[in-house]
């Protein structure tokens, strides 16, 4: 980045819905990706570059598969790596998931809690960090 | 609070949690914990010492401000202003991980921390006892939405150094809410206040399932 004559605070030089082709909301399942989802590529999910209806997928769609390939991530990571608004790669994620190149899990519901044995896990973690 | 859940009938129905290995990418439990407090008391240091990938910043575009912020009626303001959010994660094990979510700290991005504590196990307030003030927003936010939070004084060094409860009594918490002294650069002092939290929020959540629980549970 150096030597640029603009930085962060000029904002995105490309629109980042332009990646998504002015949609800000994903495709006709509608769910809302919490931001800690994890996807996962589907192993059974088609090798080939295309899209639920047929189109290509675009280069941003490539590198988030091939970023759930390295490992299991979660939305936030995903957006993070690849420099993209979280709100876009909700969109391209609605995308791969409908052609069946992602799974992503369902976070847990509000007001539910995982019970005791997993804090109790997530605090013996912790302090053997 | 005395109650000792044999973890069989725990609340969580279906996730299936993990426990078992058989399906683990699927069955994958990632936990959501907030970090909030003033600008510049700590949020991003503390994330980044307990967390095992570099603090990464992830940017979420505006497409509902414009909704939010202008009163101007008939203008479709698609704004692409960004909102960095810091975050961090600890693997527990293979298949249940920690995700730390510094909130933005500017008041006009308030309607993020909706989104981002749906489904929070808990929230770490960071207070300066120098701008103690700059972290009542945060402790309002949580105690009206429920959600269990630690508040954690970041001592820093040039700081007079107040008591816990002293800082406790300050900021009117409820009764039961921890206070802990904590060093936001210091990763075992950082792990303490993870740790703190996560045993207070099994307490709450404990309490409050006795609290739904106990109006139908026996035949009186």
């Amino acid at each position: 980045m150096e030597g640029q004559w603009y930085d962060a605070e000029a904002g995105p030089l490309v629109r980042p819905y332009a990646m998504t082709g002015g949609r800000t909301k994903p495709g006709p399942h509608g769910v809302r990706f919490d931001l800690i989802a994890l996807v996962v590529v589907d192993p059974d999910g088609g090798e080939g570059a295309v899209g639920a209806a047929g189109s290509p997928l675009g280069p941003e769609h490539r590198a988030l598969l091939g970023l759930c390939r390295s490992e299991t991530q979660s939305v936030a990571e995903l957006a993070a790596e690849a420099d993209l608004p979280v709100g876009v790669v909700r969109v391209l994620l609605g995308d791969l998931l409908e052609a069946g190149h992602v799974k992503v899990s369902r976070p847990v519901p509000p007001a539910q809690l995982p019970d005791e044995r997993i804090l109790r896990e997530v605090i013996e973690g912790l302090r053997a960090l | 609070m005395g109650l000792h859940d044999n973890g069989t009938d725990g609340p969580v129905a279906g996730t299936g949690a993990g426990a078992d290995g058989d399906d683990e990418e699927l069955a994958a439990l990632a936990l959501k914990i907030l970090v909030a407090g003033g600008f510049g008391v700590g949020k991003t240091t503390l994330v980044g010492s307990v967390s095992e990938i570099r603090p990464l910043r992830t940017e979420e575009a505006l497409s509902r401000a414009g909704e939010l912020v202008d009163d101007t009626e008939g203008v479709d303001q698609k704004t692409t202003t960004t909102v960095a959010m810091d975050f961090g994660r600890i693997t527990i094990r293979s298949g249940l991980s920690l995700y730390l979510f510094g909130t933005p700290g500017q008041d006009r991005f308030w309607f993020m921390w909706d989104e981002l504590s749906q489904g929070a196990l808990g929230a770490v307030v960071l207070a300066d006892t120098r701008r103690l003030e700059d972290c009542f927003p945060a402790v309002d936010y949580f105690e009206h939405r429920r959600i269990p939070f630690v508040v954690a004084v970041n001592c820093f060094t040039e700081a007079r150094h107040h008591g816990a409860h002293e800082v406790s009594r300050a900021l009117d918490l409820d009764q039961g809410t921890p206070v802990v002294l904590c060093d936001a650069r210091d990763r075992d002092s950082g792990k303490e206040v993870l740790i703190r939290l996560v045993e207070y929020a099994g307490r709450v959540h404990t309490a409050r399932l006795l609290e739904s629980v106990e109006p139908q549970a026996g035949p009186v």
